[in-house]
């Protein structure tokens, strides 16, 4: 019985999906970049107001079930109701509702002319808004107390604390966990710390009982003022940088973390209309070439916005329900009178996505946090924006059709600048040299041109 | 660093002696820095309101309190900290936090020195009402280097008298802080990365170095150095809440009075930077000078 040793969690993943939701303000929406880009990733969602914590931890463990297992440094020791199984399925809505998007906007005819006013607005909208006796015994010689054990869906949770930490680590090898090499300083430290030890695996015979084919989301709650997600674990045995998605739900307003530079994704630029068809692609180099930028020790803001709406939607908004199952405790609830019957209303939540690609060498401490009054919007939004191609002559429209070739080579170099693309390649794929417009004169062309 | 002859020298009262033309210096590169290249989360509105709510405050006062002249030096300084440090969505926050830290400077006095640090008391405040935040990780390396070095040259050039405060601060905090990792087990990558905050840069060497607010006497200030220290890391590790330095500056200010009295020395005067001893003769020149100071 070998388990794997996964420090946090891995990824959940969902399709990636072409929808086309008309918008208001914020473009038309077509498309979204899914955490399933990233490999090794994880999603952990913290629910949090004043020290009352909920970590909701999903994984999307490709191995074998029963060589599975986690370890997670927790401040307090759990009791079984402090532990739930979590609906994947919300985690994914979750996912779904704060993606980075790509948006489209179609020129109008030049000669009506209002699209100045238009983008002014649009700007503006943005920010608008088991153990036998023996067993026991040999436990206490290494130090390690069981503090509690549980039973609770799929898995089997101990709670550990321990006097030392190679007692400790001598204990989980005995009981068949992989330890990666150099874990036991680090689990010194937590230990110093005060920190007890949330280890999950699964019980096969409860996942057959219960016919989950995939491992459901583990949720904890507990109260300490660390706000923070133990990451070093992590670092040790990873082979090369991992990627982690948190979204925190809290009721003041955005959450940044204080120990790291939260960085705002580039957003609300416009791009070529090939990358409809990659958007993916465009997004995942778009986050590398980020990454590359802040020298690897960024955390990415993604998505930041108040939970009751969206412009343009990825998804719809969670409800109060779904928000709860996530473990939102603070919501009052007042129910809304509908005409197909009460609907309870979201209040007092606000998201913030965060991405972070994490190492050893880069992120030597733990992520810690703080909630800030900042509730103001903000989204990873990608813009295509459509010309016009009418016929119609006007000087207004003269002007159009010679400004465009600007625009597209605009178009170009910031893709090239976000995502690290070729210049050629991109002009290439824009079908640049061949443009109507031809190449671009110089300014001495223009000026002697007859 | 300090020199005793500060005290005895009739000096000229060289302008280009006074430090804080060096503060603001650095002070404005770094804001200049942050808004260029880290892309801080502060509109060029922001800063003008609060730098001129603040040089209004200092005029105000001024008249008030019938000062010879008025010194907008140490207003700038505290102005372009809260600049820095200070995050809000809101310019009138920003305006309070400008007239919170001027006003105390003239209004929370004890025996003629105030006992806050005006910034490090507006800060407190709006970060406790929940107005606005602090970004403690908003600074990159470069950043971060850059203004240690700007710094700790800004001592050797203005052979600042006061500097003792400032370093005493930073060897108990660092090396507390490397204890804990020793104690601990974790790598020294840890204590490094945590010393890495402009934040904690700016709290050395401009606000809790106030020669205003500090004990006067080389002695006090070593202790008052090691308090504030202690209680940082307490709030920091103890109750996990970040900003540790300013909220212990906060607390242990009171302080500064009872070590003044418990070990007495020369007041600070900034035209004259001295380290505060007390040799029979000083006194005088302190009587000569009967007009309050309020910088």
């Amino acid at each position: 019985m070998n388990h794997i040793i996964l420090s946090l969690f891995s990824v959940v993943m969902s399709l990636f999906l072409w929808g086309t939701n008309a918008s208001a303000f914020c473009g038309f929406y077509v498309g979204k970049a899914d955490t399933k880009l990233f490999n090794k990733a994880s999603e952990v969602v913290i629910a949090r107001h004043d020290n009352k914590t909920v970590i909701t931890m999903a994984n999307d463990f490709k191995g074998e079930v029963k060589e599975f297992a986690m370890v997670v440094p927790v401040p307090t020791v759990l009791d079984q109701d402090q532990i739930h199984i979590g609906d994947a399925a919300v985690l994914k809505h979750l996912a779904d509702y704060s993606a980075p998007r790509l948006v489209e906007y179609f020129d109008e005819n030049p000669c009506v002319r209002y699209e100045l006013m238009e983008r002014r607005s649009l700007d503006m909208a943005k920010n608008m808004a088991p153990a036998s006796a023996s067993a026991r015994e040999r436990d206490t010689a290494l130090g390690v107390t069981v503090e509690a054990q549980y039973t609770i869906g799929e898995y089997d949770i101990l709670i550990l604390s321990a006097k030392e930490s190679h007692g400790l680590e001598t204990w989980l090898a005995e009981n068949g966990y992989k330890i990666p090499h150099g874990a036991s300083t680090v689990l010194h430290s937590y230990l110093k710390q005060d920190m007890k030890f949330f280890v999950a695996k699964v019980n096969l015979t409860e996942q057959s009982k219960l016919g989950f084919t995939h491992l459901r989301p583990i949720q904890i709650a507990f109260e300490s003022p660390k706000f923070m997600l133990p990451i070093r674990l992590g670092t040790i045995n990873a082979d090369g940088a991992q990627e982690l998605f948190i979204y925190t739900l809290t009721k003041q307003g955005r959450v940044e973390t204080t120990n790291y530079r939260t960085v705002r994704l580039p957003e609300a630029q416009e791009v070529p209309l090939y990358v409809k068809d990659k958007f993916g692609d465009f997004y995942r180099d778009l986050f590398t070439q980020q990454v590359k930028r802040e020298h690897e020790r960024g955390v990415f803001l993604e998505y930041a916005w108040d939970m009751t709406w969206c412009d343009p939607c990825a998804a719809n908004p969670l409800s109060a329900d779904e928000l709860k199952n996530l473990g939102v405790f603070w919501q009052e609830r007042p129910n809304v009178k509908q005409r197909g019957g009460t609907m309870p209303q979201v209040q007092n939540v606000f998201l913030t996505r965060l991405h972070v690609r994490y190492d050893a060498a880069h992120f030597p401490e733990d992520v810690m946090f703080q909630e800030t009054s900042d509730r103001n919007n903000f989204q990873a939004r990608y813009i295509l924006r459509h010309t016009w191609t009418g016929t119609d002559e006007c000087p207004a429209a003269t002007a159009y059709r010679q400004q465009l070739r600007e625009r597209y080579e605009h178009e170009a170099q910031t893709l090239a600048n976000l995502t690290g693309w070729n210049i050629g390649a991109i002009r290439h794929a824009m079908n640049l040299a061949s443009s109507p417009e031809g190449t671009v004169r110089k300014w001495y062309q223009q000026l002697w041109a007859n | 660093m300090g020199q005793d002859k500060g005290t005895s020298q009739p000096s000229e009262p060289s302008v280009w002696r006074d430090p804080r033309f060096y503060q603001i210096a650095s002070l404005s590169t770094l804001l200049l820095y942050g808004l260029l290249v880290l892309h801080f989360d502060i509109s060029i509105w922001q800063i003008v309101i609060t730098i001129s709510t603040a040089q209004l405050m200092q005029y105000v006062g001024t008249r008030y309190f019938h000062l010879l002249f008025f010194d907008p030096k140490s207003a700038l300084i505290s102005s372009l900290s809260l600049c820095l440090l200070l995050r809000t969505n809101d310019c009138a926050v920003a305006a309070l936090a400008a007239g919170i830290a001027i006003g105390s400077k003239f209004v929370i006095r004890w025996k003629d020195k105030h006992i806050f640090n005006p910034t490090n008391l507006a800060l407190v405040v709006i970060l406790a009402s929940g107005l606005g935040w602090i970004s403690p990780g908003q600074w990159g390396q470069v950043a971060w280097f850059g203004f240690l070095i700007a710094c700790l040259g800004s001592l050797v050039v203005t052979r600042a008298a006061r500097a003792d405060v400032t370093l005493t601060f930073l060897t108990f905090y660092v090396g507390l802080l490397v204890a804990r990792a020793l104690w601990l087990g974790d790598p020294f990558t840890i204590p490094l990365h945590q010393i890495e905050s402009g934040a904690l840069l700016i709290f050395s060497f401009f606000m809790i170095s106030d020669p205003k607010t500090t004990p006067d006497s080389r002695t006090g200030r070593i202790v008052f150095a090691l308090i504030v220290a202690l209680t940082a890391l307490y709030i920091q590790f103890h109750f996990f809440k970040p900003n540790g330095p300013l909220w212990g500056l906060i607390a242990c200010s009171p302080l500064a009075p009872l070590l003044d009295r418990l070990f007495p020395g020369v007041r600070y005067d900034w035209s004259n930077p001295a380290t505060g001893y007390a040799p029979a003769a000083v006194p005088l020149s302190l009587s000569v000078q009967p007009q309050r100071r309020f910088s």
